[in-house]
């Protein structure tokens, strides 16, 4: 049986054009670093899948590629995090607007108790962007999430009566509503069901025109079908302290990933052997 | 190549294998005797269950006797004094020999006391809320809760010295030099409405709290700041429990005694400005229920038609918040 990849569907590069650089990143909460020493490059224009067994510490790197850290008590990021030629934990960097060129979609949709209307308006609204017409926006953003045609009647109502799935897409759309150029996004099919999760892997194929995509999975077989490239991370008892610390094991192709991966613990946990 | 086979699908088959039949005897509860299904009495339950619904209809039954009893004398009064010469008179002199049962004079007393109380403790008190759950570190929302709520236990006779002594006398008269006499409902409401702070800040920081982080971390993500995610998320958001707070706040006001008897004065006159004495509604009664009006005289009816008004008011300002958070709440 022969599978394809996404990759195959675009030649990739020998190493991604880089939107955005981790370079010797350590992330600590408190006294206890969760992430050590990674460095590794996200493409523009690709979707890259982290993925690894619990509290290996995706979420973590993941929170920190926008600051999103900055509002958990005791978290600290060492390291350069390079946007742009900025290191984004350089002092007088605008967390904030690192956020709105680096959007975020969570695991559990998280729509305001605001109108579907209100909801993609909120992201233009805040950051004071220049909208000309705000309904021509939000119909954009949500025509862009797939989510236009079963919305557009009810625009007044309330995010709160849509399914899991559709305020997921309502919070993707939310998301391009600011137009950023990355998307970060955290097992967002996890309180999905496959149905919900399908539309929106094919909402990221299109996406990945646009904007570069960085997913957080636990689904093997999802980041096999949408991923360009690959980290695979795992949790090791660090040679320094002792303590259990998230590393960077492989990173690579998604092909490559999953068919001939370099690293014995990177086949063990693909082939569904480990932890 | 096959698909490489998630962990997930790896435990499930271990599962499944667990859980296979297997010919054992059956275990303990796998017998069928007759009736099995039938209910049973629990004694302990029936009478939890009995107190507690005796105890529910006990307090609707103390209520319903208190409006009874509010009821019953004001009626008295108004077979004396029409309900218009009451609500519209602006002459407040129940003892004298013309007397006059005009109301609008404590009205206003009332109204300008918890005016200034309101005015005080709505900004100071979601100020105090929105620092306390939004921006103080946990370690001073610790410490700084409980002082709040202390703050919230002091004795109002106590509040109603500080307006008297320090608030009119000092500040008011020496530090500001204002021309005010040995009262005003200026020194009063300003008491009274510190006296609420911690009531609104409490009950509001509460309802802040309960919006889930979920929400703010959505609107972080999307490039708001701190103040934004607080004014258009968490706000709207807990909107019904923030207007809950200051109706309370409202309903500690109008209906507060001891801070009005003691600092805003005794004369029922309407008062037009904020340095003014005035003689509030709650006062007026404090002070004539320590006279020796007589069970079913014109001057005890009195009371109680006051009485009643308060209770109409604090009603009025709770139906209109009700219909108020129906309209706007965002609720998540
Ligand atoms: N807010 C936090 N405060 C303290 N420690 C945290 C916090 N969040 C995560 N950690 C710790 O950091 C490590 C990595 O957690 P992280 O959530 O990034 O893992 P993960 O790979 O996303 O796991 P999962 O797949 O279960 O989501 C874990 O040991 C976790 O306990
Ligand atoms: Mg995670």
């Amino acid at each position: 049986m022969t599978r394809t990849y996404t990759s195959r569907a675009r030649e990739l590069v020998d190493t991604p054009s880089p939107v955005i650089s981790c370079t010797d990143v350590n992330i600590y909460y408190g006294k206890f670093r969760a992430v050590s020493d990674v460095t590794l490059e996200f493409g523009d224009r690709e979707i890259t899948a982290l993925i690894g067994p619990s509290g290996c510490g995706k979420s973590t790197v993941l929170r920190s590629l926008n600051r999103m850290n900055d509002l958990i008590p005791g978290a600290r990021v060492e390291g350069v995090i390079d946007y742009h030629g900025q290191n984004i934990y350089d002092r007088g960097v605008d967390a904030i607007e690192v956020r709105r060129r680096i959007g975020m979609v969570f695991q559990k949709p998280n729509p305001f108790p605001k109108s579907i209307f209100d909801n993609i308006a909120y992201g233009p609204r805040v950051s004071g962007m220049q909208v000309d017409n705000m309904e021509e926006l939000v119909e954009k953003s949500l025509r862009d999430a797939a989510l236009w045609d079963e919305v557009k009647d009810k625009l007044k109502q309330s995010a709160f009566g849509l399914s899991g799935g559709q305020q997921q897409r309502l919070c993707i759309a939310r998301t391009i509503a600011v137009q950023p150029e990355v998307i970060l996004m955290d097992e967002p099919c996890s309180a999905l069901d496959p149905i919900a999760t399908m539309k929106i892997e094919d909402l990221m194929q299109q996406l990945r025109e646009q904007y570069a995509i960085i997913i957080v999975t636990h689904n093997m077989q999802q980041a096999a079908r949408v991923a360009d490239r690959t980290a695979f991370f795992t949790a090791m008892a660090s040679e320094e302290t002792g303590d259990r610390t998230g590393q960077l094991v492989e990173y690579d192709t998604t092909e490559v990933i999953f068919e001939r991966p370099a690293d014995q613990r990177t086949e063990d946990y693909i082939s569904g052997r480990f932890g | 190549m096959s698909l490489p086979r998630s962990p997930e699908a790896a435990t499930l088959d271990r599962v499944s294998a667990v859980i296979e039949p297997t010919e054992s005897p059956a275990p303990v509860g796998r017998d069928f005797p007759a009736g099995f299904l039938a209910a049973r009495s629990r004694p302990g339950e029936t009478i939890t269950l009995g107190l507690m619904k005796l105890s529910a209809w006990v307090s609707i039954a103390i209520t319903i006797g208190i409006v009874v009893a509010l009821l019953i004398p004001s009626i008295d009064f108004f077979r004396q004094v029409s309900v218009m010469d009451f609500l519209f008179g602006t002459r407040w002199a129940p003892r004298f020999a013309n007397a006059s049962f005009g109301v609008v004079p404590l009205v206003t007393a009332t109204l300008w006391t918890t005016l200034i109380a309101l005015c005080t403790a709505v900004p100071l008190g979601l100020g105090a809320a929105v620092y306390l759950a939004e921006y103080a570190p946990w370690r001073v929302r610790k410490l700084l809760k409980p002082i709040l709520e202390i703050l919230a236990g002091v004795p109002t006779v106590v509040y109603g010295l500080f307006a008297l002594t320090f608030v009119q006398q000092t500040v008011l008269r020496d530090w500001l030099g204002f021309t005010t006499g040995a009262f005003s409902v200026l020194a009063a409401g300003l008491v009274m409405g510190v006296m609420i702070v911690p009531t609104v800040a409490s009950v509001s920081e509460d309802a802040m709290s309960a919006v889930p982080n979920a929400l703010r971390q959505g609107s972080a993500a999307l490039g708001a700041n701190r103040m934004q995610t607080t004014l258009r998320v968490v706000f709207p958001a807990a909107l019904s429990g923030i207007v809950a707070a200051i109706i309370l706040g409202v309903s500690r006001a109008v209906g507060e005694t001891m801070i009005v008897a003691i600092a805003a004065g005794s004369q029922a006159r309407i008062v037009g400005g904020p340095l003014e004495q005035g003689l509030t509604m709650t006062s007026f009664i404090a002070n004539a229920a320590l006279g020796d009006s007589r069970v079913g005289s014109l001057a005890y009816d009195t009371l109680f038609a006051v009485g009643l008004l308060l209770f109409v008011i604090t009603l009025v300002v709770n139906a209109i918040s009700i219909a108020f958070v129906r309209r706007f709440r965002e609720a998540y």
